[in-house]
C-alpha cells in the first residue's frame, strides 16, 4: 500500500473510532470533556490557518466566534430565525468581519507583533460595542430558550453535541488537508516563510493573507453559534474574553503550528493536563498557570510544537538516507 | 463639566505616561514588546496594596521600596529568563511575555483570589477645591510624583554614564560592545527601568484606582496605544500620549457614556497603525 493510502486508512480509522466512541463511554462527563477538546481543535485550527500556515499571529481570534455567537442569536431571539439557517449567517459575519479586519490591516503592511495587537485591539472594540448598544442585549446579554431539535441545533443529550462538535472538527481538518495539497496553501507558506520572496515570485500576498483571515473568521463564526446554543447564554466578557483568544493559539502552538493534526493534539494534552489540574487543586487559576508555563517551554524547546518532536526524527531519517544514497553514489563513481 | 474631564483625564494621564515609558524604553532598547506589562502593572500594585495592608505603608512612601524591587525583578527575569528563552525572534518574545502575563495573572488569582482590593487612606476624601471642581488630594499626589519621576528617568538616561551607555546600546548594540560596553547586562538594565517605572506607577495607581487579577489588562492596551500614539521607542512621545489618551478616556466617558467611553482607546489604537503607524514622534515601524 502507498504510504498516502496508509494515511487515509489511518484517517478513516481515527474517525470512525471517534464516531462510535460514544457507544462505549456511559459517564456523560467524558462525552462532555471531548466535545470541548473538538471544539478548541475547531478553533485552534481556524487560528492555525492564518497564525500556522501563512505566520500571521493573532491575538484577537475570538472576535468572529463572538460575532457569530451575537449574529444567530440576536436573529434567533428578535427575528425567530431558527439557528440552522442563523448558522450560515454567523458564517458570513466571520468572514466579513475577516475580510474588514484583514484588508484594514494587510493594505497597511501591518505584520508581527503590530498585527497581532491590532487584531486585540479590534476584539476589545467589538466588546465594548456589544456591551454599549441595545440590540445584544448590552451588559446583561442575551439568554436563548431550551427547545431541542435539529433545526435549534439544540440536542437533548451530551451526544447530540459531541457529533455536532466532532462535525466542526472533520469540516476542520478537512480544511487543513485542503490547504497541505492546494496550490493556496502553499502560498500561504510562502507568505510565511518569506514574503518578499512570495511577492516577488508574483503571489499576490495581501489577496491570500485576507483569504486566509476570511476562512478563520467563517469558520470562527459557526463556532459561535454552536457555543451560544450549547450553552444558552451570550454576554460581551464571554463572546469576546481574550482567553478564548489565547487558548486558539495555544493549543496550536502546542500541537504544532502549521501541521494538520496539531490543533487537535495540543487540544487533547491541554484539556487533559488542565482535568489533571483540577482533580488534585480546585482552585481557579492553576491549569492556566501551568498553560503560561507549557506556552514558553514550548517556544523556546519545541518551536515546532509536540507534533514536531515526531517529524524532527522523521526528517533525520530522511536526511541520513539522504546521506547514505550520496555516498553510495560516491563509492559508485570511484 | 468639559473643564474637569480634562484636569482628571491630565491627573490619570501622567501615570499611564509613566507606564508607557517603561514600555517604550524597553522597546527603543531592545526592541521588543513586552505583552507582559500589564501584570506586572498589576503585580506592583499588589505590591504596594500589601504594604498598606500589613505594614501600614502609605502607598506613595512605599515607592521607594517597590521601585527598587520593580527593577530587581526585571533585572531578574529578563537575565535569566526572557532573554535567555527568546532566541531573538521578535514573535517568540510576544509569545512569551503572553506567557509570562498568563502566568502572572493566575498566579495572583491563585493566591490573592479574584477580589477587588482598594485602599482608603486617612487623607482620601480631602480635595482642593478649584472652584468649578474638587481635585482631591491622591490625584494631585499622584500626578506630580509621577511628572517627578519622569524627570528623574529623563536625567538618568541624558546625564549618567548608564544613561549613556543604554543610548549607546539602543543606537548600535555591536559598536556598544566593541567599545565595551556589556550588552546583556545593559538589555537587562533597561528591561529593569522599564519595569521600575511600573513600580512606581503602580504606588501611585493604588489610591486612586482598584487592583484586582485583571487590573493588568486594563492596561496592556492603553500602553500599547500611548506607545504606538507617541511612536515606538519615543520617550517624549510615550509622555505627550499619556495625556492625550488620559483626557480621551475622561473626555470620552463623559460624551458617550461609562461603558461606550471606553472605546476611545481601542478605536485611536486601530486607527493610529493604520494610517499612522509611526505615531507622532516614532521614525519607524
Amino acid at each position: 500500500m502507498s504510504a498516502l493510502g496508509k494515511n487515509m486508512m489511518l484517517l478513516l480509522a481515527g474517525a470512525v473510532l471517534l464516531m462510535v466512541a460514544p457507544a462505549f463511554i456511559v459517564s456523560k462527563f467524558y462525552i462532555d470533556v471531548l466535545t470541548l477538546i473538538f471544539f478548541t481543535a475547531y478553533l485552534g485550527q481556524s487560528w492555525n490557518i492564518l497564525g500556522g500556515y501563512a505566520g500571521q499571529f493573532s491575538f484577537g481570534g475570538v472576535m468572529f466566534f463572538g460575532t457569530g455567537a451575537y449574529a444567530s442569536s440576536i436573529l434567533l431571539t428578535t427575528f425567530g430565525v431558527p439557528p440552522i439557517i442563523g448558522i450560515v449567517v454567523a458564517i458570513f459575519a466571520g468572514a466579513l468581519l475577516g475580510f474588514i479586519v484583514g484588508f484594514m490591516s494587510f493594505r497597511s503592511g501591518l505584520k508581527g507583533s503590530y498585527f497581532a495587537l491590532i487584531t486585540l485591539a479590534f476584539a476589545e472594540l467589538l466588546r465594548v460595542l456589544a456591551n454599549s448598544v441595545e440590540f445584544t442585549g448590552g451588559g446583561v446579554g442575551l439568554f436563548l430558550k431550551y427547545a431541542p431539535g435539529l433545526s435549534n441545533l439544540q440536542f437533548e443529550t451530551p451526544t447530540g453535541f459531541y457529533y455536532f462538535a466532532l462535525l466542526l472538527l472533520f469540516i476542520s481538518i478537512a480544511i487543513a488537508l485542503w490547504l497541505e495539497r492546494s496550490r493556496f496553501g502553499a502560498q500561504l507558506v510562502a507568505i510565511r516563510e518569506n514574503e518578499d520572496a512570495a511577492e516577488a515570485l508574483g503571489i499576490n500576498t495581501l489577496r491570500c493573507k485576507i483569504y486566509a483571515i476570511m476562512i478563520m473568521g467563517a469558520m470562527g463564526g459557526a463556532a459561535g453559534t454552536f457555543y451560544a446554543q450549547k450553552y444558552l447564554y451570550l454576554d460581551p466578557p464571554i463572546a469576546y474574553s481574550i482567553h478564548l483568544s489565547v487558548e486558539m493559539l495555544l493549543v496550536t502552538i502546542v500541537g504544532g503550528m502549521g501541521t494538520v493534526f496539531g490543533p487537535l493534539i495540543g487540544a487533547f494534552v491541554l484539556h487533559v493536563v488542565n482535568e489533571i489540574a483540577r482533580h488534585f487543586i480546585d482552585t481557579p487559576g492553576l491549569s492556566l498557570i501551568v498553560y503560561g508555563f507549557i506556552l514558553i517551554i514550548i517556544i523556546s524547546y519545541l518551536p515546532n510544537g509536540l507534533i514536531g518532536m515526531f517529524k524532527k526524527k522523521l526528517k533525520q531519517t530522511d536526511a541520513s538516507a539522504l546521506d547514505k544514497l550520496k555516498s553510495d553514489q560516491g563509492d559508485g563513481n570511484a | 463639566m468639559l473643564p474637569a474631564a480634562i484636569i482628571n483625564g491630565l491627573m490619570f494621564g501622567a501615570i499611564y505616561a509613566l507606564v508607557a515609558l517603561g514600555l517604550t524604553l524597553i522597546y527603543g532598547v531592545l526592541h521588543i514588546i513586552n505583552f507582559a506589562h500589564g501584570a506586572m502593572l498589576m503585580l506592583s500594585l499588589y505590591a504596594a496594596f500589601f504594604l498598606f495592608q500589613l505594614a501600614n505603608i502609605d502607598p506613595y512612601l512605599s515607592i521607594a521600596i517597590v521601585t527598587p524591587a520593580a527593577f530587581i525583578f526585571g533585572y531578574l527575569i529578563y537575565r535569566y529568563g526572557i532573554g535567555v528563552l527568546s532566541k531573538g525572534k521578535d514573535q517568540n518574545i510576544l509569545l512569551i511575555t503572553l506567557g509570562l502575563s498568563i502566568i502572572i495573572e493566575n498566579s495572583a488569582l491563585f493566591f490573592f483570589s479574584g477580589d477587588q482590593q482598594t485602599v482608603s487612606l486617612s487623607y482620601s476624601f480631602e480635595a482642593f477645591d478649584l472652584g468649578f471642581m474638587y481635585l482631591s488630594y491622591p490625584k494631585v499626589i499622584s500626578f506630580v510624583a509621577a511628572l517627578v519621576i519622569c524627570a528623574l528617568l529623563w536625567a538618568l538616561m541624558s546625564l549618567t554614564d548608564m544613561g549613556r551607555a543604554i543610548r549607546a546600546v539602543a543606537k548600535e548594540r555591536q559598536g556598544a560592545r566593541l567599545v565595551g560596553i556589556n550588552v546583556e547586562h545593559i538589555f537587562a538594565v533597561t528591561f529593569g527601568i522599564g519595569i521600575a517605572c511600573l513600580g512606581a506607577a503602580g504606588c501611585m495607581m493604588l489610591p486612586i484606582f482598584y487592583v484586582d487579577p485583571y487590573t493588568g489588562n486594563i492596561f496592556v492596551l492603553v500602553a500599547f496605544t500611548i506607545v504606538v500614539l507617541g511612536g515606538m521607542g519615543s520617550i517624549i512621545g510615550a509622555l505627550l500620549g499619556g495625556f492625550i489618551i488620559g483626557i480621551t478616556e475622561s473626555v470620552g466617558g463623559l460624551l458617550l457614556g461609562e461603558s461606550l467611553g471606553q472605546i476611545g482607546i481601542s478605536l485611536i489604537f486601530i486607527l493610529i497603525l493604520i494610517f499612522k503607524p509611526t505615531g507622532l514622534f516614532g521614525s519607524k515601524v
